[in-house]
C-alpha cells in the first residue's frame, strides 16, 4: 500500500533542514521539519525526490523512524554537481520534498521469519527505517542478524545504532571491514564472508540485501548457497527517476517502473529482468 | 437521440466547423505546412488539405497532388494528436524565494475546449492508449486530464491505406468504431457521418443534412474494405510479448543497431510515446522553473545513473523502444503500445521497419503479404 | 596414546576433514599437533619457512601484510572451523603474509613436511587434500575479486573526516 499525497506529486513541498549532521567522509544526514508543521508518513524503503531549489532533484532514500512523524530524514552522499551543493546546505535552509514513493520493504509478510539484513557503508541507510520497524515489533520475528560491511572502520555509518543494536540480547551485528591496522580485533573480509557465520535457521529466514548492483548478485548466491531461496530475499535496485511517480518512463526494467513497482523488489521476481544486460 | 447515419455536403463540413466555433472550441485539424500535413487551428474547410495526398515509405515522405480535390485523401502526417494532449513543453510550476522561505506555485490548466477533426481510427486508438497511461495508474496527469476532459473529436475514416500502415495487422483500423463524437467517411464530396456519442448527434442535428441512403451507407462499407485491404505493411501481433521478451539476445539487434542511428525520430512521431524529462531553470530574482519536455529513450542520457547509462549501447536503447511499445507495454497498460500508423517506419531516416524487424525475430522466412510502400 | 585418540577425534570434527575415510585421517594424525595462541600472538610471520598447515578449532586469526610505512594492515580474518596457510603446498615454501591471533584461539597444526611426505607417496590421500582445499581458495579468490569491484566503486572520500 502505498501512502500518496492529495497535493500534486510533482510540486515539491518547501521543508527546512533543522539539523546537519556529517557522518563519514562524504556523506550527511540532513532532520528536516515541515515549514506547515505537518506530519511526513512513510513506510521503511520508501524515498523521496528531494530538489535544492535552483540546483536539482535526485531520488533519496527516507533513512529514518517511521513512527516518528515530525522529522523527516534523509542520508546522502557527496557524488556529484547536486549533491555536492546539498552538502553545503546549513540548518535553517529550505529544501523541497516530494513523496513517499515506491514500494516498501515487505514487513507484515515476513514475520515469524528470521531476519539478515546484508549491506555495506551508505547501504544501512535505506535500511535503517526498516531495522527501527523490525525491533520496534521485536516479537514478531525470530532472529534479527545485521550483517554490514566498510571499507575500513572510518566509513562505518550509524555508529550509535549499530552499537545500540548489538547491545540488545536479541539482536546480532556482525560488522566486517575490507581492511585494518595491526592488532584490530574485530572481523577483516567481505560482507559475503560475514553472512556465512550468522547463526540463523536458513530454510526459514528472510534476507534484506541493499548494496550496489554488482554486489547483490554476490550477495544472493551467497545467501542461495545457505538455503535462503530467491523468494526470500528482498533487494532494493536503482534507476534514473525523474518524476517518481511512474510517468516519465525513465526508471523502467523491462515492464517494471521502478518508481512505483520497486525500487524494492523480491529478487526472484525481478531476476529475470535484472540478469539481462544492459535492459 | 438518434445514431442513423446521414449525409452531409462540404457546406455541412463548414456549417460543422462553424458551429463547434460558436460553441466555444478550438478546432485543430490537418492543414499542409512545410511540404508536410500537420495539426493546427482550422478556421474554415479552406484550411485543410484540399487535393492532397502523402506518398509514404521507409524514410521517405512526400506531399502529393490528388487528382480530385478530397479533403482527407492522406493517411498520416508527423504530428499526432498528442502534442496537444501531452504537450512537449510544459511549465510544471515557478519557485520563488522570499524573506520567509520558498513559494511554489502552480499555472492554472488551460481553460480552452478542444475539438479534433479527421482523427483516424488508429489515433482513436493511441488516444484510448494514452488514456490508460495518464489517467488509470496510481498517480494522474492534472496537465492530460484537464485537456482531455470535453474534447470533441470527429473521426474520419480512411478512404486509402498509407505506404507504411499496418493498423488491420494491431485491430485499430481502419474504420473508427469507439472514442469519438462523429465520423465522417468522405465519399465523392459528400461525407456519411456516423454519430458516435449523444453529443456527436446532437451536433449533427443542427447541420444541414440528410439521412444516408442503404447504397450509401454500402458505399461506405466498401471503401473501408478496400483500405483494409491494401495495407502497406503487415505484422503478425497475437504473439509479440512472449516473442520478444523471450529473444532479448537475438542477434538481429545486433543487425538493427548498425542502422539504427539513435536519433529519437520514431519516439517524436509515435503517438504513444509518453517519455519526458524535466529541466530546472533560473532567473537572476532567485525564482525558479521547472519545465517538462518530451524526451526519447534513444537519449544517450536518458538511463544514466551515477556511474554510466544503464543503456550505453545503441542496440540496448533500440531494443528497449520496441520490446517497450509491443511487449512491456502489454503487461503495463493492457494492450498494445502499437496501433500500426507506420510513423516509425516513414520518419526513420534510414527507414528501419518496425514489421520487419518483428518479422526477423519470429524467423519467418517469407514475409505474410506485404506492398512494397 | 590418549592424546593421538582425541586429536583424531578433534580432526574428524573440524569441517575441513568432513567425508574423509577413516585411513586417510589416521594417516594424517600423525602430523597433527594442538597450539593455543593468546591476543596479539604472532602464528607466523611472513617469509617464515612455511612448515605448517593450520585449521582453527576455536577463535579469530588476522592475515596481516607488512607495509613499509606504518603498520601492517589486516586484509583478512579467518574464524572456528576455517582453514589458513597455503604457502606449505608450493615451493619455496615461504609464507606470504602474516598470521596473527586476533584472541584466544585454539589450533590444529598438520606438520607439512610430513603432510608433503604423505601425499607424495600415498597419492590418494594427495587427492583428498587437494579436493578439499581448492573449493575454499576459489571461494577466497572469487570473494576477493568481489571485494576489488566493491573498492572500485565506492566512490573515494572527497575531504577529510569532521566530527558533529
Amino acid at each position: 500500500m502505498m501512502t500518496t499525497t492529495t497535493a500534486d506529486p510533482m510540486v515539491p513541498v518547501p521543508y527546512r533542514i533543522a539539523r546537519v549532521i556529517r557522518e563519514i567522509d562524504g556523506v550527511f544526514t540532513w532532520h528536516l521539519k515541515s515549514l506547515d508543521g505537518s506530519a511526513f508518513r512513510f513506510r521503511p524503503g520508501q524515498f523521496n525526490m528531494v530538489y535544492h531549489f535552483g540546483v536539482g532533484e535526485i531520488p533519496v532514500s527516507v533513512s529514518g523512524d517511521c513512527r516518528d512523524l515530525d522529522t523527516l530524514v534523509h542520508t546522502i552522499r557527496e557524488v556529484g554537481p547536486v549533491t555536492n551543493a546539498m552538502a553545503t546546505l546549513r540548518p535553517g535552509d529550505v529544501v523541497g520534498i516530494r513523496g513517499p514513493f515506491g514500494r516498501p520493504w515487505p514487513i507484515d509478510e515476513v514475520t515469524g521469519f528470521d531476519l539478515i539484513f546484508v549491506t555495506s557503508t551508505i547501504g544501512l541507510a535505506p535500511l535503517r527505517p526498516l531495522i527501527y520497524e523490525v525491533l520496534h515489533r521485536r516479537s514478531d520475528f525470530g532472529k534479527v542478524v545485521i550483517c554490514y560491511g566498510t571499507r575500513g572502520t572510518d566509513d562505518i555509518m550509524f555508529e550509535a545504532d549499530l552499537h545500540r543494536w548489538r547491545a540488545r540480547f536479541d539482536t546480532v551485528v556482525h560488522l566486517t571491514v575490507h581492511s585494518a591496522p595491526s592488532g584490530y580485533r574485530g572481523r577483516v573480509g567481505g560482507v559475503a564472508s560475514a553472512i556465512r557465520t550468522a547463526r540463523v535457521d536458513w530454510p526459514s529466514t528472510q534476507a534484506f540485501v541493499c548494496r550496489s548492483e554488482a554486489l547483490t548478485r554476490q550477495a544472493v548466491d551467497t545467501l542461495g548457497g545457505l538455503g535462503v531461496t530467491p523468494d526470500r530475499v528482498w533487494v532494493t535496485l536503482e534507476r534514473n527517476m525523474q518524476c517518481g511517480i511512474g510517468l516519465c518512463g525513465h526508471c523502467q526494467l523491462g515492464p517494471t517502473f521502478m518508481c512505483k513497482d520497486g525500487p524494492v523488489y523480491r529478487f526472484d521476481q525481478i531476476e529475470p529482468l535484472y540478469a539481462v544486460r544492459e535492459f | 437521440m438518434s445514431h442513423e447515419p446521414a449525409v452531409i455536403t462540404r457546406d455541412g463540413l463548414a456549417a460543422l466547423i462553424a458551429a463547434l466555433h460558436h460553441d466555444g472550441f478550438r478546432v485543430l485539424g490537418p492543414t499542409v505546412r512545410d511540404d508536410a500535413i500537420v495539426y493546427d487551428d482550422i478556421a474554415a474547410v479552406a484550411d485543410l488539405p484540399a487535393g492532397w495526398t502523402d506518398e509514404q515509405a521507409g524514410g521517405h515522405y512526400r506531399l502529393k497532388r490528388r487528382g480530385d480535390d478530397a479533403l482527407f485523401g492522406y493517411a498520416v502526417g508527423p504530428h499526432a494528436w498528442k502534442r496537444f494532449l501531452h504537450p512537449p513543453l510544459l511549465r510544471l510550476w515557478r519557485a520563488d524565494r522570499h524573506a520567509s522561505g520558498i513559494t511554489v506555485t502552480t499555472d492554472p490548466e488551460p481553460a480552452e475546449k478542444l475539438a479534433l477533426l479527421a482523427v483516424r481510427a488508429c489515433e482513436l486508438h493511441a488516444i484510448a492508449i494514452q488514456d490508460r497511461v495518464f489517467l488509470q495508474g496510481p498517480y494522474i496527469d492534472p496537465h492530460y486530464k484537464a485537456r482531455r476532459q470535453g474534447i470533441f473529436i470527429v473521426a474520419v475514416n480512411c478512404g486509402q491505406a498509407g505506404g507504411t500502415c499496418f493498423c488491420t495487422s494491431m485491430n485499430t483500423g481502419p474504420k473508427a468504431s469507439e472514442g469519438f463524437d462523429l465520423a465522417l467517411t468522405e465519399m465523392a464530396g459528400e461525407f456519411l457521418v456516423e454519430a458516435g456519442s449523444d453529443r456527436g448527434a446532437a451536433l449533427l442535428a443542427r447541420l444541414p443534412h440528410r439521412p444516408a441512403e442503404p447504397a450509401e451507407t454500402d458505399r461506405a462499407a466498401d471503401i473501408v474494405a478496400e483500405t483494409a485491404a491494401s495495407m502497406g505493411r503487415q505484422m503478425r501481433s497475437d504473439d509479440l510479448h512472449d516473442l520478444l521478451l523471450e529473444n532479448l539476445d537475438h542477434k538481429r539487434w545486433d543487425d538493427v543497431a548498425a542502422r539504427c542511428l539513435s536519433c529519437g525520430n520514431c519516439t517524436q512521431v509515435c503517438p504513444t510515446c509518453f517519455c519526458t524529462s524535466v529541466s530546472d531553470t533560473n532567473d537572476l530574482t532567485g525564482a525558479t522553473e521547472r519545465v517538462r519536455r518530451w524526451d526519447s529513450c534513444f537519449s544517450q542520457e536518458f538511463s544514466y545513473i551515477h556511474g554510466g547509462s544503464v543503456r550505453p549501447s545503441p542496440r540496448s536503447r533500440y531494443r528497449q523502444w520496441m520490446t517497450h511499445k509491443l511487449a512491456s507495454w502489454v503487461d503495463q497498460f493492457g494492450t498494445s503500445g502499437c496501433v500500426g500508423c507506420g510513423r516509425c517506419i516513414t520518419w526513420c531516416p534510414v527507414g528501419i521497419d518496425i514489421t520487419e524487424e518483428v518479422r526477423a525475430i519470429r524467423g519467418d522466412g517469407q514475409s505474410d503479404s506485404i506492398q512494397e510502400g | 596414546m590418549v592424546q593421538i585418540t582425541n586429536l583424531e577425534e578433534i580432526l574428524s570434527a573440524h569441517p575441513f576433514t568432513a567425508g574423509m575415510d577413516h585411513d586417510a585421517l589416521e594417516t594424517i594424525v600423525g602430523c597433527c599437533s594442538n597450539a593455543v595462541y593468546h591476543p596479539g600472538d604472532y602464528i607466523f610471520r611472513e617469509g617464515d619457512p612455511a612448515d605448517d598447515f593450520y585449521l582453527i578449532r576455536q577463535g579469530v586469526v588476522a592475515l596481516e601484510i607488512h607495509v613499509p610505512q606504518g603498520q601492517p594492515i589486516v586484509v583478512e580474518t579467518l574464524e572456528t572451523g576455517e582453514i589458513f596457510g597455503w604457502s606449505w603446498l608450493i615451493p619455496p615454501y615461504r609464507w606470504s603474509n602474516d598470521a596473527r591471533a586476533s584472541e584466544q584461539v585454539r589450533l590444529l597444526k598438520l606438520d607439512a613436511a610430513c603432510l608433503r611426505r604423505k601425499m607424495e607417496s600415498d597419492r590418494n590421500l594427495g587427492y583428498e587434500i587437494y579436493k578439499r582445499f581448492l573449493p575454499i581458495m576459489a571461494r577466497r579468490l572469487a570473494n576477493n575479486r568481489m571485494r576489488i569491484v566493491e573498492l572500485a566503486l565506492e566512490p573515494r572520500p572527497t575531504h577529510s573526516r569532521r566530527k558533529g
